[in-house]
């Protein structure tokens, strides 16, 4: 199973190599969707796991263990996609790149799979037809 | 012999359905293996079209008179203010007026509904005269209910527009989109090869009087667009390098067709409204057959830092480029994107071409051309106001 995490790694922390443990201890492939470092704030790190349920719970315990904050995203981007004229002005900021238009025909497609939710296309999207849907 | 051809020999053919009518892009293909007088032989016609946000839009309306008579000073329409300063029940429904309450929501929200069919909430108030004692009113109002609603658009159909990116330090959020800091993207806004005015850039073919297709109805030129600027840099091909000459158009909105028309909101900037223009451009003889077979990497336009209030020119950049994805600028790769739909803009340019190919349409010469030799003014701020 897929799932999506943001990781808070406290300041402390960059002493274990927590990806590497992940991957070898619990058979988790680890897609980093996005990662930001503040020298106030610690870690951030928004990732995909994808592996066993029972690993993926292990895991995450593992991570909780070490002081590491693990908060479940459930957060996903809802297109009306029927209402689209295909402009494109949402591709400038779409830079995960689930946002694409160009040739043949320049019409826009959108790939659920390549977004990290960072929520620039509900502002440059020019008809609002971008919205977040929390929830399962 | 070279080819000459009269507008009434090219309508003649329109009627019978013996014209050939191709679009700008399939032109331009074609320029790979003709030549213009080979082109200028085979094609009477050629499609260009747009569909971009155009903030200098709007339409006029005439309510009716409600009995007693109401001299309607002060006008909303779902609550957006609309111009009220046209007598007693006429008004201007500016494409860019925004609801108070709602900058997300204005007038061209107001114009698509309509287009649309819908219902809109009219309230009107006035100071009560003689001749109109009445002096407020609410009611709801239908394309269909009112006297007559036409769009008169000021300015569209910009002949090549400028590429907008960011070099600053901070998000910008402007009328060309959201412009990433530090160079991380750019915009532009034009259909290349396809598009109106960079097909015919002297403008022999268009001018006061030309029948286009506005939204999906059959509307005209009728002034150059304000802004109108002749006197821009071209480039080897004879095509502007930057924003230049601009359209003045009407046609009647209660013939327009919703998927050409839409309103429009930019993040922190607000709303505008989405106009879909086509253009026929008769090919008359072998000059206009060349400007018709102009391809993206021949026509160039200007990169602009949005970033800078003072909005220095970065560079240049062509069609075919902008269109592959991403530009250098600074000896950096760009990102771009597109504000005009060119999907949209296909879409109008094959609906102009079927007009055309069933008689539905016909062409129209000019009743003036366009002036020549014109710049644009900025405004000069007197009288020591800051």
């Amino acid at each position: 199973m897929k799932k999506r995490f943001v990781f808070n790694f406290p300041l402390n922390s960059a002493d274990e190599p927590v990806t590497y443990v992940l991957i070898k201890e619990y058979d988790l492939k680890i897609n980093i969707l996005k990662a930001a470092i503040s020298p106030e704030k610690g870690g951030e790190l928004l990732v995909e796991l994808d592996g066993t349920a029972e690993n993926l719970a292990r895991g995450l315990d593992y991570l909780k263990n070490r002081g590491v904050g693990v908060d479940a995203v459930d957060k996903k981007i809802l297109f009306r996609k029927d209402e689209c004229i295909h402009c494109g002005a949402c591709t400038a900021t779409c830079f995960p790149g689930a946002l694409t238009i160009g040739t043949p025909g320049w019409e826009l497609a959108f790939d659920a799979e390549k977004c990290v939710v960072c929520e620039m296309c509900l502002k440059s999207c020019p008809l609002k037809l971008f919205a977040i849907s929390f929830g399962h | 012999m070279p080819v000459k051809r009269s507008y009434e020999e090219i309508n003649e053919k329109l009627k019978k359905g013996t014209a050939v009518v191709l679009t700008a892009e399939e032109v331009s293909k074609m320029a790979a293996e003709l030549t213009p007088a080979e082109i200028a032989k085979k094609v009477d016609v050629v499609t260009t079209a747009t569909f971009g946000p155009m903030c200098s839009s709007g339409a006029f309306i005439n309510f009716g008179h409600p009995s007693p008579g109401l001299r309607m000073e002060e006008i909303t329409l779902n609550g957006v203010p609309v111009y009220g300063g046209v007598a007693a029940v006429d008004a201007y429904i500016g494409a860019t007026s925004e609801h108070p309450q709602n900058p997300n929501y204005g007038g061209g929200h107001i114009i698509e509904e309509l287009v649309q069919g819908k219902e809109i909430v009219l309230k009107a108030r006035g100071k009560g005269t003689d001749c109109y004692p009445r002096k407020e009113l609410e009611t709801v109002i239908t394309k269909n209910s009112v006297n007559e609603i036409f769009l008169f658009n000021p300015r569209n159909a910009y002949q090549n527009y400028a590429v907008a990116t960011n070099s600053s330090k901070a998000v910008k959020y402007t009328y060309m989109g959201v412009l990433l800091p530090e160079l991380t993207n750019a915009t532009y806004s034009t259909s290349g090869e396809l598009s109106p005015l960079l097909n015919d850039p002297d403008m022999r073919t268009v001018g006061v009087g030309t029948k286009i297709f506005l939204c999906g109805a059959q509307g005209f030129v009728v002034w150059p667009g304000t802004q109108f600027n002749t006197s821009k840099l071209k480039n080897d091909k004879g095509i502007p390098k930057s924003n230049a000459a601009t359209l003045a158009v009407l046609g009647d909105l209660k013939a327009m067709d919703p998927r050409f028309i839409k309103g429009a909101v930019y993040e922190k900037y607000g709303v505008s409204l989405f106009v879909g223009i086509g253009i026929p451009i008769p090919i008359l003889d072998e000059d206009l057959a060349a400007r018709c077979a102009i391809r993206n990497h021949e026509i160039e336009t200007t990169i602009f830092d949005y970033g800078d209030p003072s909005r220095p020119m970065l560079g240049s950049a062509n069609y075919r480029d902008l269109q592959s994805g991403e530009i250098a600028i600074r000896g950096r790769t760009v990102k771009t994107a597109p504000l005009s739909s060119l999907k949209k803009a296909r879409e109008i340019a094959l609906e102009l071409q079927s007009w055309l190919r069933k008689g539905e349409f016909s062409l129209t010469a000019p009743v003036a051309s366009f002036p020549t030799g014109t710049t644009v003014k900025g405004l000069e701020i007197k009288g020591g106001a800051k």
